[in-house]
């Protein structure tokens, strides 16, 4: 039961994480719960197929499907909320003013959503494939009982929750005008570190080859292992041994995507606070 | 690696590197909660390919931190991952289904 419940919850932690900073990042905005609730369902069906398709997608691409799989869902997930937001920097004061007229509900950033609801669902995806494989085998090997394998994936679950609970709270702490400045940063740094990722998993497949080299070991000041490095990760892509390639990549979506907002919208600061007068 | 071999590796076709990036095949096998060799031996500042086979009946995920590399590695069946260039040194990983007991170690040298 505890090894179950351990590793359903840590795989949720980046899960739950991501869809407390979307949930944020759409306060106020109509029809929102109901497109993250999409997100979840799509990632979670999603992660059932790709767990039952798990040997196809090993064998595709001369046995690198898997980082090819993994690469794609991540730069689409980067592109998705990078999308997001430039959007925001676009119409971040109209949404404000709208939210101060309207009162609490907003349509005009509804446009987003989709993009956000991917998001959502390509994390649940990634973790919960895997959650699907584990139990799956501890369900095959037989040294659980069904009982017990389902109260520790339930308790998992509760606490996967939780964790966006906490991310979504202490979000919603932050001062309304500063709250979307904050998500932006939040969600840029999410996207830098997942394009980072993305260039782990094609280095994998010797797809990306050049600067391949390890740029610096910080695990023994921050594991990976440790749930403040597992958080770390998800939060601003922290890799205790990362290459030069991943940094780099890390480095230019971050300041892409600000010149991108910038470009688009001005200054990416002064339109992303909500501006209270 | 020194600057003659840089150059040298820089000028050679991209085919002649795939050949012999397959030419130097590594293996490990997880069975149960054990991997073997417990330790690999792998040249450094190299890229190598290391072929993990998972023997039980369960799948598995080939992780470690310290070199930047995930997979998962179906029931009774294999996955190859290509790893490096890393300098010299020691590098554990481990299997994140049983992460706590099911760990070995890479030496570069």
């Amino acid at each position: 039961m505890l090894a179950t419940l351990i590793i359903v919850f840590r795989e949720l932690i980046e899960a739950g994480l991501v869809v407390g900073i979307v949930l944020a990042a759409t306060r106020g905005v109509a029809g929102r719960s109901l497109w993250v609730g999409y997100g979840v369902a799509a990632g979670l069906l999603g992660a059932c197929m790709v767990a039952l398709f798990a040997k196809g997608i090993n064998a595709a691409m001369a046995g690198f499907g898997q980082e090819f799989f993994n690469a794609g869902v991540l730069l689409l997930a980067v592109l998705m909320l990078t999308w997001h937001n430039v959007w925001m920097a676009k119409h971040g004061r109209e949404m404000a003013r709208e939210m101060k007229s309207v009162g609490e509900a907003v349509s005009s950033g509804s446009r987003s959503l989709l993009a956000l609801a991917i998001v959502v669902g390509i994390a649940l995806l990634r973790e919960g494939s895997e959650i699907v494989l584990f139990l799956y085998g501890i369900a095959v090997s037989g040294n659980e009982t069904l009982a017990n394998m389902v109260i520790g994936a339930a308790i998992g679950v509760v606490l996967g929750v939780g964790c966006t609970a906490l991310t979504y709270f202490g979000l919603l702490r932050i001062p309304n005008r500063y709250l979307f400045l904050v998500t932006g940063w939040m969600i840029a740094l999410l996207s830098a570190g997942m394009a980072a990722q993305a260039v782990a998993f094609l280095e994998q497949a010797q797809v990306v080859n050049r600067l391949g080299e390890t740029a610096w070991h910080s695990g023994w000041l921050v594991s990976q292992d440790s749930i403040t490095g597992k958080t770390l990760h998800t939060l601003v892509g922290y890799n205790e041994s990362p290459t030069i390639m991943q940094v780099f990549t890390y480095l230019f979506t971050l300041l892409g995507t600000f010149a991108l907002m910038k470009w688009v919208g001005g200054t990416p600061a002064k339109k992303m606070v909500l501006v209270r007068t | 690696m020194s600057i003659t071999k840089k150059v040298l590796s820089l000028t050679a076709a991209s085919m002649v590197f795939a050949t012999v990036a397959r030419a130097e095949d590594y293996v490990i096998t997880l069975k149960g909660q054990e991997f073997s060799p417990a330790n690999l031996t792998i040249p450094a500042d190299k890229k190598v390919k290391i072929t993990v086979k998972n023997t039980n009946p369960t799948a598995a995920e080939f992780e470690s931190h310290e070199l930047s590399r995930e997979k998962v590695v179906g029931a009774n069946s294999e996955i190859s991952v290509f790893v490096g260039p890393v300098k010299a040194g020691t590098y554990g990983y481990f299997d994140d289904f049983q992460r706590d007991v099911a760990k070995g170690t890479i030496t570069a040298q």
